[in-house]
């Protein structure tokens, strides 16, 4: 496996220019767009925190999701149908489990890099109340593997791109803009609400605005952790099945 | 021959890229009907050649007619008579075979019921019925290269061009696609095609130019090039060594003209059995001969001393 | 036997290059196409009325006052009008030319390159026209609108689409590589957020509200939120000049990049 991350990394090391801008200035613009300017037209904040202070946490975890899914979908189908990449490693002594352990590796370091990034853009704004802000940083990996997993396992099964723009647009934005990182899930509709909860995004998002907030996650947040640790579960042996089933002829 | 009866009418065309000349002053005619050849390797000007007569490629020097008119001014007429087949496929990957044809033909304002009927008969042409239906990625390179030359006919085009029309195909494909071309040919369509095949050029050519360096080095039948730059009959010798060329010396005096390639020596010889009788004579051992006729191969080989494939 | 080939008409060969994006629909396209139509209207209700019941009523530069999701609908009309058409322009007419080589089939019968970025340009029309009439629709349905201002509002969204596919068919001439498409997300993005689209433009410092005031989205926003809140005024005219001149400057670069690209 560290082989194949080796791989993804040394790859990385002559396409990294490209991201630098859509790691660091997009949060950068995001917040400032969003913290600071709707959130000088929300008064009094919610719940008493204000509407900056609130938002950051969850565009971190949405920023994690993001990265996490940019990187689960195009790669993934280029590698099986454009670039021949898995195939090219099948034909090394290396087990299916090691070639997609080693690209899901490499995106949760593309989305701890993310992650670290906006959380720095947010400490320099003064958004991150706590101490416990530190705690992003492993909750938006699992948030983000909690999506890359499924979502490779997605990648694998389909032909053409034209069903990863399907997915971004019915699936991921719904999620990214009703799982309580705008403004909270409580005020929808009870059967979106319900969507929201049954979806990982905002166990990410809820489980960092407590980081952030230094608020105790509680019994729900041990609850929650689980919740993304399933997701986790079954994204990797759905994926894991579609590689052999490619890979293993 | 007098502009007005040629197809293509070309003086001192000259096309040229910032400091690099690609087509340095060739005259050209090219007859009504006629099959007629550009040879030559790689980067001999023959591409840019080709796209200078097809009007997307302005020349930068020279005088260039074609059906008695000016590319530079009238560019969209003069398109709308000629078949392009390039020399890389650029079918349209999001269509089907036949809407391939159909939609090509809109291109050329041909009404809608005519544009289906014309690509039927086109499928038809070039054996592609049974795939109409089916999209252009899965189709082998034969069937593709069919296509675009299928396509290059929907307008019922004067000229049609193409550019290395067998390059890349398997021996199969390519004798279909010849077939094809024959039959164009025989329909008394102007052919104009670009090749660094001399089986082709000779298989297909009324009349060709040999092209070297982007000037025109010879120009005739394949026949007439062959008597004039050739000699009838070629004996290729094959030694067990490294060095041919230590064998050339003992050859000597054995052919009018003996060329040393890398792998092989070339006799150039009236009467082939009779010089391989004569290597038998003075105890020289190849580990393979050959005797063969002269083609267009040695005709370039003796113009530019070079091979035409590396 | 009569030439059955005409030659005349730079319409006539603009729409054929159309016809062969329509002919070019597969089943899988259709659905992108209504997700295209999807994305506006999830941000209207995640941002119109999510974070609307945060933020209440607000104040346009005229004095009057608007819910919030009255006044995110038409930003979001616009961007998506132009979203539409820079999707169209950029990625996919990149593709075209370099990728695929389509062009250079085209090119080789009498259409000339002006024309493929007309009939380009027409086909990227007609997919934003159909998303924006849908959207009026859903505005009027919320009583975001009155169905009059709608249909007002209809032209306004075309001229924006217009503009935003001219110079994303420019740009596009101009890129080299896939890479840099990241650049034109990431600005589309910046115009997305900052375009008086979530917060009216007083908001910002006065240096950056001038920035604001003259990019080209904000016009379009400005534009299309005057008529769908009925607060037209003089400045709407200095908008409509401004995309117009956008469209003949996009249309212009373009045509004769693509003349020196394809007609080496």
């Amino acid at each position: 496996m560290a082989y194949v991350l080796e791989y993804h990394l040394v790859h990385y090391r002559r396409t990294w220019r490209a991201s630098v801008l859509s790691t660091f200035v997009l949060p950068l613009l995001t917040l400032v767009g969003f913290g600071v300017g709707v959130g000088g037209y929300v008064d009094g904040g919610i719940d008493g925190v204000p509407y900056l202070e609130w938002v950051v946490p969850g565009l971190i975890a949405s920023t994690a999701v993001q990265t996490a899914i940019g990187e689960s979908t195009w790669p993934v189908l280029s590698y099986f149908e454009w670039l021949k990449v898995y195939f090219a490693q099948a034909a090394a002594p290396l087990r299916t489990s090691a070639i997609l352990g080693g690209h899901l590796a490499f995106m949760m370091f593309r989305v701890l890099l993310s992650v670290v990034a906006f959380a720095l853009v947010a400490a320099i704004f003064g958004a991150l109340a706590s101490p416990w802000a530190v705690a992003v940083l492993p909750i938006g990996v699992l948030t983000g593997f909690a999506v890359a997993a499924p979502v490779t396992a997605y990648s694998a099964s389909v032909s053409t791109d034209s069903y990863l723009a399907i997915l971004m647009r019915f699936a991921v934005l719904p999620m990214s803009l009703f799982s309580g990182v705008f403004f909270p899930v409580e005020t929808l509709h009870p059967v979106l609400r319900a969507v929201a909860y049954a979806l990982p995004l905002w166990h990410g998002v809820d489980l960092s605005r407590s980081a952030t907030l230094g608020l105790n996650p509680g019994w729900q947040g041990l609850g929650q952790l689980l919740y993304l640790l399933l997701w986790c579960a079954a994204g990797w042996f759905l994926a894991l099945r579609r590689f052999r089933r490619r890979l293993v002829v | 021959m007098s502009p007005s009866s040629s197809s293509i009418h070309a003086r001192g065309l000259v096309k040229r890229f910032e400091s690099f000349t690609a087509v340095d002053g060739i005259d050209v005619d090219v007859r009504a009907g006629e099959a007629f050849g550009f040879l030559g390797p790689n980067g001999a000007g023959k591409s840019s050649t080709m796209r200078m007569i097809g009007c997307v490629s302005p020349p930068s020097e020279g005088v260039l007619e074609i059906l008695g008119m000016d590319p530079r001014r009238d560019g969209p007429a003069i398109r709308a008579r000629l078949g392009v087949c390039p020399q890389l496929d650029n079918l349209d990957a999001e269509l089907t075979v036949r809407e391939n044809l159909t939609t090509y033909a809109r291109f050329f304002g041909i009404p809608r019921k005519v544009a289906r009927a014309r690509a039927d008969e086109l499928l038809e042409f070039v054996q592609l019925t049974e795939r109409a239906g089916s999209l252009v990625d899965p189709l082998s390179g034969g069937m593709k290269r069919r296509l675009t030359i299928a396509r290059a006919l929907v307008n019922e085009p004067d000229i049609v061009l193409l550019d290395e029309p067998t390059t890349g195909l398997d021996p199969q494909a390519r004798h279909l696609v010849w077939e094809r071309l024959f039959r164009l040919k025989q329909q008394g369509v102007t052919l104009v095609l670009t090749t660094h095949y001399m089986d082709e050029a000779e298989q297909l050519c009324d009349r060709l130019v040999v092209m070297d360096g982007g000037r025109i080095v010879a120009e005739g039948s394949p026949r007439s090039l062959i008597e004039q730059f050739s000699t009838r009959e070629v004996v290729e010798l094959r030694f067990a060594t490294d060095d041919q060329g230590s064998y050339a010396d003992k050859l000597a005096g054995l052919a009018d003209r003996i060329e040393v390639l890398p792998d092989r020596i070339l006799l150039y010889v009236a009467d082939g059995d009779e010089a391989l009788a004569e290597v038998g004579r003075r105890s020289l051992e190849p580990a393979s001969a050959l005797v063969r006729r002269s083609s267009l191969e040695d005709v370039f080989l003796h113009l530019t001393g070079r091979t035409l494939v590396d | 036997m009569p030439r059955l080939a005409s030659f005349e008409g730079a319409g006539r060969r603009s729409a054929s290059v159309t016809e062969r994006n329509v002919a070019a629909l597969g089943s899988a396209y259709w659905l992108v196409m209504l997700s295209g139509l999807l994305e506006p209207v999830l941000y209207l209700f995640s941002i119109g009325i999510g974070v609307g019941k945060l933020i209440g009523d607000i104040t346009l530069p005229g004095g009057e006052v608007v819910a919030y999701a009255a006044f995110v609908a038409p930003a979001m009309l616009a961007s998506s009008a132009m979203s539409g058409a820079l999707a169209e322009t950029t990625f996919n007419f990149f593709g075209k030319m370099k990728f695929m080589r389509l062009y250079d089939g085209m090119l080789a019968t009498p259409i000339r390159p002006i024309e493929i970025a007309l009939g380009e340009l027409t086909w990227a029309m007609i997919r934003g026209a159909i998303y924006s009439a849908a959207f009026l629709v859903i505005m009027v349905l919320m009583d975001l609108t009155t169905p009059l201002r709608a249909l007002a509002a209809f032209p306004a969204t075309v001229l924006t689409g217009f503009a935003f596919g001219a110079v994303g068919m420019a740009t596009a001439t101009l890129i080299r590589t896939w890479q840099e498409f990241d650049l034109i997300g990431s600005a589309q993005f910046a115009l997305f957020l900052f375009s008086g689209t979530f917060v009216p433009a007083a908001a910002y410092p006065e240096a950056v509200r001038w920035l604001v005031e003259l990019s080209p989205l904000y016009r379009a926003v400005d534009l299309v939120r005057a008529v769908t809140t009925g607060t037209v005024g003089v400045v709407q005219v200095l908008d409509v000049l401004y995309l117009l001149a956008l469209t003949a400057l996009g249309l212009t670069v373009a045509g004769r990049r693509m003349s020196s690209m394809l007609c080496k």
